[in-house]
């Protein structure tokens, strides 16, 4: 069985490439990422040689791009300032995981679940409900904080984890962004389990969220990024409870003579969810969903 | 007498549809039981706060004392008094008007050509482009290359090569901060838009592609246009509704390189004004009519750009 898939899909790889590709085209579109790439690379390029430079050249002016003399002293250094924060550090990881895996998990769940019946059930008040949905997004955030933080004071979750998980569970773009990919989903498909006799949570979970494993992969992302970011702000009080943005900023936050801590935080800040990117986006990029499937 | 049958004729349909409707959410419980987990914390973290923020628009709130109802008078302030509002808005509708498109396009031309490509390559180039929205040093790069004395890139490059005589303070001219602004923008544009289509290309059905070919689809162009754009279209929804929220509430590219405020008010925009009163002078009632504004702009340019997209591929 496997190896039928698997030759199926060298198949489709080798007619895909044929199909409607001239040479000159080919060679334009590569010269043109070519050029392109090397001017959105630059931040990176930069976060990784500021992250090697030893103090002298951080300070140097004209600020150069690249490293000449790498080390990796500001690690050591940001090490060492690691190990007298107020609060031991494995805390502000530990604040980290659950309020990003959090905000995370629970936004993806929670969104796609209900985004299914939005794009594939029929019953009254689908539209009104995603209608606002949609313009929920183009409402600026800078005013809504002021009532968000209202609400969640009056609520009395203020000053805990859910301050922070709970508003992040409730974001248009992820319902959205679910809602548009699973409209694509043939009926048939949905069709054909119920006459199998399952329930619509069994159809949500084994056969819809399955085959748009691309969406929800791409809203991990997003959301890891966004909850990744978030210092806590004016939720948090308790210093057992910031997360490790925070506890990165105020490290850095020493003026000059952190300079090369602070190009190390800059690197971790950016590192992390760099790797949660290319794990989520290898994924994404595997998943050969549709041959086959719509038909 | 006919008029009474006719009243009780309608009433009977009012009734037979009321019994439908009610039939109909009874039949729906398992939809209203899967909505139900988010829409509950929607309503409470994003509506309510929405509703709350609209509400304050019409009172003078200065987050101190409760706030006192002054009716139309933000808005009409906002009209007629607020130079730098009208200022901020013309800025904003050139910034949008030339960025949401150009940065739409661009979204979707890059994420379709990385498609062309396989395995690891196509990971590291979706990272390579993806960078600048996940590296958080983006404006720190252009605030190498456009610092003002000779040291900045870009004066040095212009000096060498003898196009200038002196180095310009290009984020303090005015006539340069918009134009810069712009290119920035738009090299800051791949990002959520951009993994979407990613993600939407992978969802288009490879059947399609034989069959078109076997169509007489001739070229990649025509393929794009008329087998992967139309196949797409859920995503290019989604896209541009991001790329409007986007390009309607730049603000940061300004506060980073043109400073606040700017020079002149050159780099000034609807959010950086929004900014400025909702968290720097504390008039949250003022900022609120200003995001109200904003928003109304928002939802009328996404009605276009939804028709507009309905003829995608015909």
């Amino acid at each position: 069985m496997a190896e039928k898939v698997k030759r199926r899909r060298k198949h489709s790889y080798k007619r895909e490439k044929k199909l409607n590709r001239s040479m000159a085209g080919n060679t334009l579109l590569f010269v043109l990422m070519g050029i392109c790439g090397v001017a959105m690379a630059l931040p990176l390029v930069m976060v990784i040689n500021n992250a090697l430079k030893p103090l002298d050249e951080l300070f140097q002016f004209p600020p150069k791009i690249f490293v000449r003399n790498p080390t990796l002293e500001n690690f050591s250094d940001l090490f060492i300032l690691m190990n007298d924060t107020w609060v031991p550090f494995s805390r502000y990881m530990l604040n980290t995981i659950i309020i990003t895996g959090g905000g995370m998990v629970g936004h993806v769940i929670i969104a796609s679940l209900a985004a299914y019946p939005l794009a594939k059930h029929n019953f009254p008040g689908k539209k009104i409900l995603f209608l606002l949905v949609e313009l929920s997004m183009m409402f600026s955030w800078t005013v809504t904080q002021t009532p968000q933080y209202m609400i969640i004071s009056w609520m009395g979750i203020n000053n805990s984890y859910w301050a922070l998980i709970l508003p992040a569970c409730a974001f248009g773009m992820g319902l959205y962004l679910m809602k548009q990919f699973m409209e694509q989903l043939p009926d048939s498909l949905m069709e054909s389990a119920r006459l199998d006799g399952a329930g619509e949570f069994r159809i949500f979970w084994s056969i819809v969220m399955p085959n748009v494993k691309p969406a929800w992969l791409t809203l991990a992302i997003f959301q890891f990024q966004q909850m990744w970011g978030n210092t806590g702000g004016t939720f948090l009080r308790d210093e057992q409870l910031k997360p490790l943005q925070y506890a990165l900023y105020q490290i850095s936050a020493g003026g000059a003579a952190r300079a090369g801590a602070g190009a190390a935080v800059t690197f971790i800040i950016a590192a992390v969810p760099i790797t949660f990117f290319l794990i989520c986006q290898s994924n994404v990029l595997e998943t050969m969903t549709s041959s086959g499937m719509k038909e | 007498m006919a008029d009474t049958n006719d009243r009780s004729e309608h009433a009977l349909e009012v009734a037979k549809k009321q019994g439908k409707l009610w039939y109909q959410i009874k039949r729906s419980k398992a939809s209203y039981f899967m909505i139900a987990p988010y829409f509950i914390l929607f309503f409470f973290f994003t509506v309510l706060p929405v509703v709350m923020a609209v509400g304050f628009s019409f009172t003078y709130y200065n987050m101190l004392e409760m706030p006192t109802f002054v009716g139309w008078k933000n808005y009409i302030k906002l009209f007629l008094e607020d130079d730098i509002f009208m200022k901020s808005l013309k800025n904003t509708l050139i910034l949008a008007v030339i960025t949401g498109p150009v940065s739409y396009m661009l979204c979707l031309l890059f994420a379709w050509i990385i498609n062309e490509f396989k395995g690891k390559l196509r990971a590291f180039l979706t990272l390579i482009f993806y960078a600048p929205s996940i590296c958080g040093n983006a404006y720190m790069v252009w605030n190498l290359i456009l610092t003002g004395d000779r040291y900045g890139y870009l004066n040095g490059i212009l000096l060498k090569l003898g196009i200038l005589d002196e180095a310009v303070q290009w984020m303090q001219t005015e006539k340069y901060v918009l134009p810069f602004l712009i290119v920035v923008q738009l090299w800051l544009s791949l990002g959520t838009g951009f993994l979407s289509f990613i993600a939407g290309l992978q969802t288009v059905d490879k059947s399609m592609y034989e069959a078109a070919a076997l169509d007489g689809v001739k070229n990649r162009w025509q393929e794009l246009w008329y087998v992967t754009l139309p196949a797409m279209k859920p995503q290019l929804r989604f896209g541009a509704v991001m790329q409007i929220t986007s390009s309607f509430a730049i603000a940061d590219v300004s506060l980073n390189l043109a400073g606040n405020p700017s020079v002149n008010y050159a780099g000034a925009t609807v959010v950086t004004h929004l900014l400025d009163y909702g968290t720097v002078r504390l008039e949250m009632g003022y900022a609120s009519a200003i995001a109200t504004i904003l928003f109304l702009l928002m939802v009328g340019s996404n009605q276009l750009i939804q028709k507009l997209l309905r003829r995608v591929g015909e």
